[in-house]
C-alpha cells in the first residue's frame, strides 16, 4: 500500500485541515458496567496516537465517543477549539475505518469511496459535481493502489484489499480526525505487515490526527507517534514508545508492553531484599515493605554466584537470536532470561537485572 | 414394501463390490425405496390434485374457462382480491421493515414480548382472528354503535377483509428481516453516519439494499397469504356476492353450487399464484445462497 509517490506530498490531494484531539474527563457506563471512567487525553494535530489495551479496556468504546456513535455520559470531546459534543456524528466528519471493514457489500469499490462524497453536502448546500467525485475518488484509488479493481465488489477482494477501500473511503470526506478500529485485526500476520507499513507512509504524507486502537502491543510501538496504554475504562499511562517500553508507570503496563519477569521482594531500609537476602542493587528511595521486582528477559546479566544476586536452576534452554533463552526455575517461581550463547545450559544460574521496575504487590 | 426384505438384506455384499463406498452411503434399495415413498406421498398429495385443478378447469373447454373468469361476480373477486393485497402487502412489508428495524437494532425493554406478539397470528387459527374483529367492529360489536353513527361500514365490507388480512400476515415481512438484521449488525450503518449520510440515506442507501433479498422473500409469501387467505376473511366478509367475496370465497360458492368447471377456473388462479410464488423464491434462495458464497470467498 505504498502510496504512489507524485512528488507533490500533502500538495498533491487536498486532505483537509486536521485538528488536535481533547477528551475531557470523559465517563460512559452500560448499564452498571463502567467502561470509561474519567478519561483525559490530548491528541496533537497529525500524531497518530495508539490506544492500546486488552479486550474491555474502554479503547474501542473511547474511540466511538469521538466519532459521536456514543454518547458519553460526562465529559466533553474537543476537535481543536470546537466543542464536538455539540456535533453530530455527521458534523464531525472523523473518518472511520472497522475491523471487519463494513464496506457496502452491494456496491463497487468505487461506489464505496464515492459514498461520503455524494451524501455529503458542502457547506453551500450543493454536492460535488461527477467530476470532482471523479477526480478525488480515482486519486484516493491510486493512493491505496487498488487501480483496476474499480468495478469489482467487496465481496471479490482479499481482506487486504478490502481494508485499503476501508481506509480510502474514509480519507474521501477529508476528515479532521482518521480513526482506525483494529483496522488489521482480521487479516493473517504477512498482510498485516505490509498494511502496518503502508498506514505509516500514508499517515506521514496525509498528515491526519489519528488515533488507532489496537491490543497488540507490537503493532502499537512500531506504528504510533505516542501510545496510550487503556486499562479498566482508564488511562494507565501516555507517552512515546520508547517512554512506554523504558518506564513503564504501572505494573500493568510494564507487563502488557513486552516480556516480563516478576519477584516478589522486599524494601528494608532503602535495600530490595529477595528471599530474606539483600539483592546486590542500587538502594531504592521507597517505602518499607513488600514489593514487586520486574525486569525484561534481555535485561539481565549473568553474575558469579554469591549474596546479592537471583540464584536459580536452568530448567530449559533454546536458541534465541546470537545467545539463548534459559528458563530459570528460583524460589517460587520461573524466570525467563536471555543470556550469550557461551552461558551454561544446565545446573545453577546466578543474574542481576540491568534495567529494572519496582511496583507495588 | 413387504417384499423390500430380500433386496435389503442382500445389500451389504453388493456395496462391497461397489466402488467409492463412503462410510454413509446407503444400500441402493434403501436408496430407491425411501425416494420412491417421497415422490409417492408428494405425487398424490401435492401434484395429483394441483394437476386436478387444472384439468377440472379446463374440462369444459378453453372458451368455458375463460369465459367463468370473465363472469362479472369472478371478476370482482379478482379485483377484490388484488384490491385486499394491494393494500395489505405494503403495509406488511412498513411493519415488518420496521418491527425488524427495532428488534434487531436497539435493546429495548419488552423486545421478548413484541417478537412473540409478531409470531401471535402463526399461533391463533384465522377463525378466530375474524371472530374478533366481528365482535370489535360488527354491528352489536363493542364499536360498532360508534362506527354506524358515522356512517362507517367495516364488517361485511372491504375494510373488515383487509383487517382480517393484515392479522394473518403480519409475521411473513418481519419473521423473514429479523434473522437477516440480527445476521448483519450495525457497522455498515455506522460507516455510513461516520461517512455523512443522513438518517433516511442510511436506511435508503445502506440497509435497504442489504436486505433486499430477505425483504422480497417476506413480501412474496405475504402476498401468497393474502390472496389466498380463507378462514379470517370469511367471517368478516357477509359473502356478499360481486362485492365481498375474494377469489377463495368464491371458490367455495362456486363449489357449493356445483359449478365445477366455474370453481375450477378460479381454484387455478390461485394454484398458478403458488407456483409462481414457488419459483421465484427458487430463485431468489439461489441468488441469495451464490451472493453469501461470493462473500465468503473473499
Amino acid at each position: 500500500m505504498r502510496p504512489a509517490d507524485d512528488g507533490a506530498g500533502r500538495g498533491g490531494l487536498d486532505w483537509g485541515e486536521s485538528v488536535a484531539v481533547r477528551l475531557e474527563d470523559v465517563s460512559l457506563a452500560f448499564g452498571v458496567a463502567a467502561a470509561l471512567r474519567g478519561v483525559s487525553l490530548q491528541v496533537e494535530p497529525g500524531e497518530l496516537l495508539a490506544l492500546l489495551g486488552p479486550s474491555g479496556s474502554g479503547k474501542t468504546t473511547l474511540l466511538r465517543v469521538v466519532a459521536g456513535l456514543l454518547t458519553p455520559d460526562s465529559g466533553s470531546v474537543w476537535f481543536g477549539d470546537e466543542d464536538a459534543s455539540q456535533l453530530s456524528v455527521q458534523q464531525r466528519n472523523v473518518g472511520m475505518v472497522f475491523q471487519h471493514y463494513a464496506l457496502f457489500r452491494h456496491m463497487s469499490v468505487y461506489d464505496n469511496i464515492a459514498f461520503g462524497l455524494r451524501v455529503r453536502r458542502r457547506r453551500g448546500g450543493a454536492r460535488l459535481s461527477r467530476e470532482e467525485v471523479d477526480a478525488r475518488v480515482r486519486a484516493l484509488i491510486e493512493l491505496v493502489q487498488l487501480q483496476g479493481m474499480e468495478r469489482r465488489y467487496p465481496a471479490q477482494l482479499s481482506g487486504g484489499q478490502r481494508q485499503r477501500v476501508g481506509l480510502a473511503r474514509a480519507l474521501a470526506i477529508k476528515p479532521r480526525v482518521l480513526l482506525l478500529d483494529e483496522p488489521f485485526g482480521a487479516l493473517d500476520a504477512k498482510v498485516r505487515r505490509d498494511l502496518r507499513r503502508g498506514l505509516r507512509e500514508l499517515h506521514d504524507r496525509t498528515g491526519h490526527t489519528t488515533l488507532f486502537v489496537t491490543h497488540d502491543q507490537e503493532e502499537a510501538l512500531e506504528l504510533a507517534d505516542r501510545v496510550a496504554v487503556m486499562r479498566d475504562g482508564r488511562v494507565e499511562q501516555v507517552g512515546t514508545p520508547a517512554e512506554v517500553l523504558d518506564r513503564p508507570a504501572s505494573r500493568f503496563v510494564f507487563e502488557f508492553v513486552g516480556e516480563s519477569n516478576l519477584l516478589p521482594v522486599a524494601v528494608r531500609g532503602g535495600v530490595v531484599e529477595w528471599q530474606g537476602r539483600a539483592l546486590s542493587l542500587p538502594r531504592v528511595d521507597r517505602p518499607e515493605g513488600p514489593a514487586v521486582l520486574a525486569f525484561r528477559p534481555h535485561d539481565v546479566e549473568v553474575v558469579p554466584a554469591g549474596d546479592g544476586a537471583v540464584e536459580g536452576t536452568v530448567v530449559a534452554a533454546r536458541r534465541a537470536g546470537a545467545g539463548q533463552r534459559l528458563e530459570l526455575a528460583v524460589p517460587g517461581g520461573r524466570l525467563d532470561v536471555d543470556v550469550p550463547a557461551a552461558a551454561p545450559t544446565a545446573g545453577g544460574l546466578a543474574v542481576l537485572p540491568r534495567v529494572w521496575h519496582l511496583y507495588d504487590p | 414394501m413387504a417384499d423390500g426384505g430380500a433386496p435389503l438384506a442382500a445389500a451389504p455384499r453388493r456395496t462391497s463390490q461397489r466402488r467409492r463406498v463412503g462410510p454413509i452411503a446407503e444400500p441402493r434399495a434403501l436408496k430407491w425405496g425411501l425416494t420412491a415413498v417421497a415422490v409417492l406421498v408428494l405425487g398424490v398429495l401435492l401434484l395429483l390434485p394441483l394437476a386436478v385443478v387444472f384439468f377440472e378447469a379446463l374440462r369444459g373447454g378453453v372458451g368455458a374457462y375463460v369465459a367463468s373468469l370473465l363472469d362479472p361476480e369472478a371478476r370482482s373477486a379478482i379485483r377484490l382480491t388484488l384490491l385486499v393485497a394491494a393494500i395489505a402487502v405494503p403495509l406488511n412489508a412498513v411493519f415488518g421493515v420496521a418491527a425488524a428495524w427495532a428488534v434487531a437494532k436497539f435493546e429495548f425493554r419488552g423486545k421478548s414480548v413484541l417478537v412473540t406478539l409478531i409470531d401471535l397470528p402463526f399461533s391463533v387459527s384465522p377463525v378466530i382472528a375474524g371472530l374478533v374483529y366481528l365482535l370489535l367492529f360488527g354491528a352489536q360489536g363493542y364499536l360498532g354503535p360508534f362506527l354506524q353513527a358515522r356512517g362507517l361500514q367495516v364488517v361485511f365490507a372491504v375494510p373488515g377483509i383487509v383487517l382480517a388480512t393484515l392479522f394473518v400476515t403480519v409475521p411473513f415481512v418481519a419473521r423473514e428481516l429479523i434473522p437477516v438484521m440480527q445476521e448483519l449488525g450495525n457497522d455498515d450503518e455506522e460507516a455510513a453516519l461516520t461517512l455523512g449520510a443522513s438518517g433516511w440515506q442510511v436506511f435508503s442507501l445502506v440497509t435497504l439494499p442489504n436486505v433486499r433479498w430477505g425483504l422480497l422473500y417476506g413480501v412474496l409469501l405475504c402476498n401468497a397469504r393474502a390472496m389466498g387467505e380463507f378462514g379470517a376473511a370469511s367471517v368478516v366478509s357477509g359473502h356478499i356476492r360481486g362485492q365481498t367475496n375474494t377469489v377463495p370465497l368464491q371458490v367455495e360458492i362456486l363449489y357449493n353450487e356445483y359449478n365445477w368447471v366455474a370453481a375450477f377456473a378460479l381454484a387455478s388462479l390461485l394454484a398458478l399464484l403458488s407456483l409462481v410464488t414457488l419459483v421465484i423464491k427458487a430463485v431468489l434462495e439461489r441468488r441469495d445462497a451464490l451472493a453469501k458464497a461470493g462473500h465468503a470467498a473473499g
